[in-house]
């Protein structure tokens, strides 16, 4: 095993301790699909939980989709992204030069890899959802073999949120829902509208 | 008067027990369902050796001595705290007053216990606790709902820590005359709740008509409710032999804390219910999360401690 994957797993292993996270497929099961994973974003661990939490045949073929300025800013952070969880790193400025997002995470998904997305483009640090970006849906659009996968991520917001340095060790659950696609003539918000919905419905009643 | 004489005797009558169970469990399997899944039965078979491993884990641990039975309280607690605390709603301005539950105040309370304070180990969740954990919440100057988000985390902590760990403060107290055998009371104490859970299960399966509270718990019934307490309390009578109770003393002290233990696991119910879950959590299979297994333990324990400090300390 190299040393890349001897990282990985024990990464996966120390996240899932910490959580004791337990996944439920509530419609859909973990199969070798191509998929984009969509969730809610509360903290930077988020895609290490879903990582974590996919079988390991299946964790290999599955790519984070993570912000060039956070995780290139640093040589660890450039060497976790890039070798250990093999992130599809994009620029997330408006005014960027280099290559389309929407194309980098379709060139993965024509290899045959899976992602792991977050639509809300940003660490929510309120309740429920942010509105969510459009690549989740010109993605969508322009792979309509990829299988939408939402998945809600409770309680990892809790366990360390941001600005803190401490983890609290609380039990989080990683709800994976039903697939969707885009329907015939449907417009881009009415689908980002409906994908939204698919991943609250998969929350837990508020309090 | 043997101590480890009598816990092994005791420890041998549960594993007998246990093997009986097991047999008729495999027997029922084979007669019923031998080939396809019975959810009651695969059930009842999760929870024989799910009582197994707790069965030995409790042994193991009083067999270690006094730091074994706190060091496995201090993880009973740490586990259903956690459970508690990740169904119930907090928000970010209590981060902090949850990392003093979850690193200061269950280890200190624990560490008392081994230091044998017990002046501070009775008030410090309580008055201290208390006090402290919602100054830290108001410093997060968050005040949405915030007398109901200090009231959560200072339950979770009476009932996760501050009551449970009355169960290995009994290895404190010092019984005229019963020197060295406290362990024993530990055993008397979660014997009798959790053969009373057992029996509420048996007899609510067997005989169960009348539910006694639908909308709290679907599966509690007065049959199983009436039989069980009795049963166990009639368990808590015939364990008077290692303990410093009369066999009349012991049969009521047992149904003090059965009836506790009922009303422990109803309350920690009608929380489940308005969270809308059915277990706090997977972690004991068969059985759920750590809480619902000792959600009985936690509300008995403090009275039964009392009891016995206040007459026969």
């Amino acid at each position: 095993m190299s040393v890349d994957r001897l990282i990985a797993a024990s990464l996966c292993g120390f996240a899932k301790l910490l959580t004791g996270v337990r996944a439920l497929w509530l419609g859909s099961e973990p199969l070798a699909r191509t998929r984009v994973y969509f969730a809610n974003h509360r903290s930077h661990g988020d895609f290490v939980l879903i990582w974590a939490s996919l079988p390991p045949a299946l964790r290999q073929r599955t790519r984070p989709v993570a912000g060039a300025d956070y995780w290139l800013t640093s040589p660890l952070r450039r060497f976790l992204i890039n070798r250990v969880f093999r992130g599809v790193t994009i620029d997330r400025r408006p005014e960027r030069h280099g290559p389309n997002p929407v194309e980098q995470m379709g060139a993965a998904l024509q290899a045959g890899d899976s992602l792991i997305l977050f639509p809300e483009g940003t660490r929510n640090l309120g309740e429920g959802l942010l509105p969510f970006k459009s690549g989740l849906y010109h993605l969508a659009c322009a792979h309509p073999e990829a299988e939408l996968v939402p998945v809600w991520i409770e309680n990892l917001g809790r366990v360390m949120p941001k600005g803190s340095v401490i983890p609290v060790p609380l039990l989080c659950t990683l709800t994976f829902g039903p697939p969707l696609s885009p329907l015939q003539g449907e417009n881009r918000a009415d689908f980002l509208a409906r994908a939204r919905d698919a991943l609250l419905a998969l929350a837990p009643p508020p309090d | 008067m043997d101590t480890n004489h009598d816990l092994i005797t005791v420890f041998g009558g549960i594993f007998a027990l246990l093997a009986v169970a097991s047999l008729i469990g495999a027997g029922l399997k084979w007669r019923l369902s031998p080939a396809t899944a019975h959810p009651v039965i695969d059930n009842l078979n999760t929870r024989i050796k799910a009582w197994w491993a707790m069965i030995l884990l409790i042994g193991a641990a009083i067999w270690a001595g006094k730091g074994g039975v706190i060091a496995l309280f201090a993880f009973i607690s740490f586990q259903s705290l956690r459970e508690f605390i990740s169904l119930t709603h907090t928000r970010l301005g209590d981060h902090r007053a949850l990392l003093w539950v979850f690193f200061v105040f269950l280890p200190l309370q624990y560490t008392l216990i081994a230091i044998d304070w017990y002046g501070l180990f009775a008030i410090l969740i309580p008055v201290y606790g208390f006090l402290l954990l919602p100054i830290s919440s108001s410093l997060g100057a968050d005040t949405t709902r915030f007398l109901e988000r200090a009231a959560k985390v200072q339950w979770g902590l009476m009932i996760c820590v501050y009551c449970l760990s009355h169960v290995p403060a009994l290895l404190t107290l010092d019984i005229p005359g019963y020197a060295g055998r406290n362990a024993l009371l530990v055993v008397f104490l979660v014997l009798t709740v959790q053969s009373s859970d057992v029996f509420q299960y048996v007899w609510g399966k067997l005989l169960g008509r009348h539910r006694l509270s639908p909308a709290i718990s679907p599966s509690k019934t007065v049959e199983g409710l009436v039989g069980g307490v009795l049963s166990s309390t009639a368990v808590g009578a015939a364990l008077w032999w290692i303990t410093p109770f009369t066999p009349l003393q012991a049969g009521l002290i047992a149904l003090v804390v059965n009836i506790m233990g009922f009303f422990g696991g109803f309350v920690l119910s009608a929380i489940k219910r308005d969270r809308g879950v059915k277990d706090w959590g997977a972690m004991i299979e068969g059985h759920g999360g750590m809480l619902d297994r000792v959600d009985s333990i936690s509300f008995s324990a403090p009275i039964f401690f009392h009891i016995v400090r206040y007459w026969w300390v």
